[in-house]
């Protein structure tokens, strides 16, 4: 293995954009999806939680074959798209951020949606019978006491946008250096029997997961805050 | 300011409907037996109860009407919980100073360190909720509360989860706020102790109707409300100054006004004013005054009403005594045996050790106000 090429990282440097873009994204949307979710006694709440959770047991080519299809240049969305900005969904790494969004959602809602409901509704009350507003206390009492909620969120749904590769190949293709993920870059070399730079971007990954997973467990443990 | 509230909060299995006025100073007893409507009643006025309908004007301020709806943090009223829901994420003063970032300055009034040394809070102040006893944390939640300077205290059987020792600790403190801080309380229990020992006036509340409202002595010393007390519990309260101590005998004179009683050892001074509950089933009745008897408190009065209960074999008697009212639970063989009739002199007989010795008054921490 020592006269090993090194091979290109430029999808591995694309897939992290990609993970980091989605996990911020996911980060401003999700947070109120899972507080709505939380707190709602809505009939609607069962249909949302089961829409949100649908990514977890949907193979991920069908979920990229409706996306693939709803973000095409015939559809409404994708026409409209296309009309607004002047570009497509598909093939593109803007569309790629708008489908991990959807994958990845769960990883994003569900913690969240589980510590805002261990945090419950006491110190939010305590928080209003204090004077604090709902925003204010969303920052000042909600947020801390959901912090471990927050951290498994971030590193669940980068992980998992890391690993995604059905619904990157359907949606994004295979563009170098704008579409071409990591994923996809190891598959190709397997496919062209390029085993030398599957191994090297796989242990990278391998690698990468272990360290960020060590990170989160450590300072979990770390954290001495708990709700309730 | 007067809180006027005409309420009706429907729930799955109960309904509460209440039309009360709440007085502007002092301290007001909820009390009622469990499941009567206390503490949905004061969530509503906190704003916490959602589904409440109807009206609340706190002074000027509608907080409730046909189309207001004004959020707890808009009411300015301050509540503590049972469980004292301080913040695990910041320290006993993070939990304070929470409270007083958020205060109306502008309102005239006491300070940060005002409440601090009342509540004996300083020592806390590093530690974490967590590391708190019940009591303590308590005393904090109670602190914090006061610092965002509410114009109307609302407390949810505070001392509840407390065993009574720790109980009788905080007891003092809650009694001092009226007259300390100007802000009126609304206080929530069922338990008749800390009625007598704290309340100005009582509303009392069973199956979410308000049944009688009143001041404590004479709300307590009706016998028409069966329900409120429970049988067993029911009494009546007495006011009076401490007279002198015993200290060889470990007892404490206690003068009603013009007749005295004594009880175990308190510790106050003389001229103290002391409430103490006497229960209706500690009282027995003579028409003179026995001799050669153990009980020594013997208070000459007279009846001023009676109610047998039909159910059970016992009955329960008004008895007027050093200008106050006295109830006595006697059976109603007794009351045919003895002739009892209203208007009779009747000697009433309570013994010493009937007086709870923790529920009864103490001086503060501090040793005295």
């Amino acid at each position: 293995m020592a006269d090993m090429e090194i091979p290109d990282l430029g999808p591995l440097w694309l897939t992290i954009r990609l993970a980091a873009v989605t996990t911020v994204v996911l980060l401003v949307l999700g947070t109120p999806l899972a507080w709505w979710l939380a707190h709602t006694r809505s009939r609607m709440k069962s249909i949302i939680e089961a829409v949100t959770a649908l990514p977890l047991v949907l193979p991920p080519t069908v979920l990229g074959f409706y996306l693939l299809v709803l973000f095409s240049p015939n559809s409404t969305l994708g026409g409209l798209w296309l009309s607004a900005t002047g570009s497509t969904l598909t093939f593109t790494f803007t569309g790629l951020i708008v489908a991990s969004a959807i994958y990845s959602l769960p990883f994003m809602v569900q913690p969240l949606q589980g510590a805002f409901e261990a945090v419950g509704r006491g110190p939010l009350e305590a928080a209003a019978s204090l004077r604090a507003g709902p925003l204010d206390a969303f920052l000042t009492v909600a947020t801390p006491l959901a912090l471990r909620g927050y951290i498994t969120a971030i590193v669940l749904t980068f992980a998992h946008t890391i690993g995604e590769f059905g619904v990157v190949l359907m949606v994004g293709g295979n563009i170098p250096g704008r579409t071409k993920v990591v994923s996809i870059q190891i598959y190709e070399h397997v496919e062209t029997i390029d085993y030398a730079s599957a191994h090297v971007l796989a242990a990278i990954l391998l690698v990468f997961s272990f360290s960020v997973l060590m990170a989160v467990y450590t300072l979990n443990r770390r954290f001495p805050v708990h709700a309730g | 300011m007067e809180l006027t509230v005409d309420l009706r909060v429907d729930l799955a299995d109960f309904s509460l409907e209440v039309r009360q006025a709440f007085a502007s100073t002092g301290i007001t007893a909820l009390f009622g037996p469990s499941g009567g409507g206390k503490s949905t009643l004061l969530r509503a006025i906190a704003g916490f109860e959602r589904r409440a309908a109807g009206r609340i004007v706190f002074g000027e301020e509608e907080w409730l009407g046909p189309d207001r709806f004004v959020p707890t943090h808009r009411r300015g009223v301050g509540f503590v919980f049972q469980d004292a829901r301080l913040f695990p994420h910041l320290s006993a003063r993070g939990n304070l100073d929470y409270a007083w970032k958020r205060a109306a300055k502008a309102e005239a009034g006491f300070f940060f360190d005002d409440v601090v040394g009342m509540l004996d809070l300083a020592p806390l102040f590093s530690r974490r909720a967590g590391q708190l006893s019940g009591g303590e944390r308590q005393r904090v939640a109670i602190g914090r509360t006061l610092l965002s300077r509410p114009r109307l205290l609302l407390m949810d059987e505070p001392l509840a989860s407390l065993d009574t020792k720790r109980k009788s600790e905080i007891l003092p403190y809650v009694a001092r706020l009226p007259a300390a801080f100007g802000i009126p309380i609304i206080y929530v229990t069922h338990a008749l102790e800390e009625v007598t020992q704290l309340a100005d006036r009582i509303v009392a509340l069973e199956a979410g109707r308000a049944v009688a409202a009143g001041g404590v002595a004479e709300t307590l010393a009706r016998l028409d409300l069966p329900g409120v007390q429970g049988r067993f519990e029911a009494g009546a309260v007495l006011a009076g100054r401490v007279a002198g101590q015993d200290a060889a005998l470990q007892l404490t004179l206690v003068d009603l006004g013009g007749m005295s009683i004594e009880v175990p050892g308190i510790g106050l001074s003389p001229g103290a004013e002391v409430r103490l509950r006497v229960r209706a089933r500690d009282v027995s009745l003579a028409l003179d005054r026995p001799q050669g008897l153990s009980i020594r408190n013997m208070l000459d009065g007279r009846i001023v009403a009676m109610a047998p209960e039909a159910d059970t074999a016992y009955a329960e008697v008004l008895i007027e005594t050093a200008g106050q009212q006295l109830r006595a639970r006697i059976t109603r063989a007794a009351v045919q045996d003895l002739q009892l009739r209203e208007g009779q002199p009747v000697v009433a007989l309570v013994k010493s050790v009937a007086f709870d010795r923790q529920a009864l008054p103490r001086a503060p921490a501090d040793g005295g106000d």
